[in-house]
């Protein structure tokens, strides 16, 4: 009888355990601002926060803001990791390309996304645009890096292996090069991601008529603390949901790896 | 269990003339001449650094000869009209395909039947759908072993593929590959650094020292041979006699011996 309760109580200890800090610090939170420690101009109690949530929810302004935030994150993030694939692809494969196109990409690595914000603002206005742009430019160096180490990192034993045995061509890519750099694209895929909501938060905040980053910077002109902070605590949710699904993908390509098993 | 659906294949001929190879201006090789009879198997001993796994690379088409040239069945190699299948010392399987996937690498059409069949036929036909990484280092080479045969090779060339396992395993590795010699009775070369296995499984010991061929020997005894019978020993002893008769090359310069007064410092 014990054991079968200890046997149940370590998976629900290993599934509670990394939420009871961020509980606590809620609680703690709820208690400072109904106890007048903080007040609602500096940081509004989380309740509020709540209220103002299903109070934008049942208008369908939340989920119009989350639609169009969303949206700009996945079609900059598939532009930008797209190219940072295909280059990656190509000076990893080729020393001809790696000759022709490293130092290059290398040289507007080393440009601050956000240093082109006003160049953007002036190129694209507050179109779309310019938050794709922004979003494409900051996750195509993650991508391209991780793709370019990752091939060149395949084993070589298992290409000349691979090659022994008459693989050459698509075949010798698609069996052995893409999956031995996998691994190495998806921390580049992760990276990206992150990088992804960062940039579409600046992006948003300076120049936008919709998103989460308006919503935050209207509530703002008009001192709402509370749609502030529930637009942050928004960033941060759809910031995990992706990292969660970039890790389904690593579960499920890498599910021969020792380390997902 | 050991029933076979892979047809045996006739073992090709292989005839080396002048072969040499340099890598700068290090020579592996000098002109070296060999004849290996079809179904043949050859066992390759020597020092490490001798070009025994050069000779066995030259032979696969990784490496390409300086002067010289091999021709199998008489006509060049690279004309592609037999299969030469080769095993590495560590199984190169690939992580992200199952063992059977392994097996059929390079196939197209019907092949997981056949793959199944050679899986069972190196006793890993339960294991067939697990990744290379849950398996033990023999069952790998095994692996390795069933992906070369399912080519239904001509040729087999076996760079040092059991000096990774440990003694027991060896063991059964090698009573393996000989059966699956004496059934489909292809050409073997099997490069080793174990003077005991050359003899056990060659009908031909070739000792390769400094590129070229220092001993070449018959064994003449009956298979399947027992370890520790008088002729076994003899011939053993004899290319063991003969490979440490050679300074090694590879030897580590003994060290310097410490004088008394140095030893008090450090302590």
């Amino acid at each position: 009888m014990a054991s079968a309760i200890s046997t149940l109580a370590v998976p629900v200890w290993r599934r509670s355990a990394p939420w009871i800090v961020p509980a606590l610090l809620v609680l703690l939170w709820q208690w400072a601002a109904t106890h007048g420690v903080l007040t609602s101009r500096i940081l509004p109690a989380p309740l509020a926060v709540l209220e103002a949530g299903s109070r934008l929810w049942q208008s369908g302004e939340l989920w119009a803001h989350l639609k169009i935030s969303f949206w700009r994150a996945a079609i900059g993030f598939g532009i930008g990791g797209g190219i940072g694939l295909l280059l990656g692809l190509i000076t990893g494969m080729s020393r001809r390309g790696e000759l022709l196109l490293d130092t290059t990409v290398q040289m507007i690595r080393n440009v601050p996304p956000l240093a082109l914000i006003p160049l953007v603002i002036l190129w694209f206005g507050i179109d779309e645009a310019a938050k794709l742009f922004l979003v494409a430019f900051g996750t195509l160096f993650p991508v391209y890096i991780n793709t370019y180490h990752g091939i060149r990192s395949v084993d070589k034993d298992l290409v000349e292996m691979a090659r022994s045995y008459g693989l050459r061509g698509w075949p010798l890519f698609r069996d052995v090069i893409l999956p031995g750099a996998l691994p190495s694209i998806l921390v580049g895929v992760r990276f990206a991601l992150g990088f992804a909501w960062i940039l579409l938060i600046v992006a948003e905040t300076i120049s936008a008529s919709s998103g989460i980053g308006y919503l935050a910077m209207n509530a703002r002109e008009f001192l709402q603390t509370d749609v502030v902070v529930l637009a942050i605590l928004l960033y941060a949710l759809l910031g995990k949901l992706s990292d969660y699904g970039a890790r389904q993908l690593e579960r499920v390509w890498l599910r021969w790896h020792p380390a997902y098993q | 269990m050991t029933q076979t659906t892979v047809t045996p294949s006739a073992g090709v001929a292989l005839t080396l003339r002048n072969l040499s190879k340099r890598f700068g201006d290090q020579t592996v090789l000098q002109a070296l001449d060999l004849d290996i009879r079809a179904g043949e198997f050859v066992a390759v001993v020597g020092r490490s650094g001798c070009g025994k796994s050069t000779l066995l690379r030259l032979i696969a088409g990784l490496e390409s000869a300086s002067t010289g040239d091999v021709r199998a069945d008489g006509s060049p190699l690279d004309t592609g009209h037999f299969d030469t299948r080769l095993m590495f010392q560590d199984a190169r399987l690939l992580p992200w395909k199952s063992v059977l996937q392994n097996v059929g690498l390079g196939l197209s059409g019907a092949w997981q039947d056949k793959a199944r069949a050679v899986l069972a036929e190196v006793g890993l036909a339960e294991h067939a759908h697990k990744w290379p990484s849950q398996l033990s280092g023999g069952q790998r080479q095994r692996v390795a072993l069933a992906r070369a045969l399912i080519h239904e090779p001509q040729l087999l060339l076996l760079d040092e593929p059991l000096g990774a396992l440990d003694a027991l395993t060896r063991i059964e590795m090698q009573q393996l590959i000989e059966r699956l010699w004496q059934q489909h009775r292809f050409t073997v070369l099997l490069v080793t650094h174990d003077v005991e296995e050359a003899v056990a499984l060659g009908d031909r010991v070739l000792l390769i020292e400094e590129g070229r061929v220092g001993l070449d020997l018959p064994v003449p005894l009956p298979r399947s041979r027992v370890r520790g019978s008088a002729g076994f020993a003899a011939l053993e002893e004899r290319v063991l006699s003969r490979v440490l008769a050679l300074p090694d090359r590879e030897a580590i310069p003994e060290p310097e011996p410490v004088a008394l007064g140095a030893l008090r410092w450090a302590l």
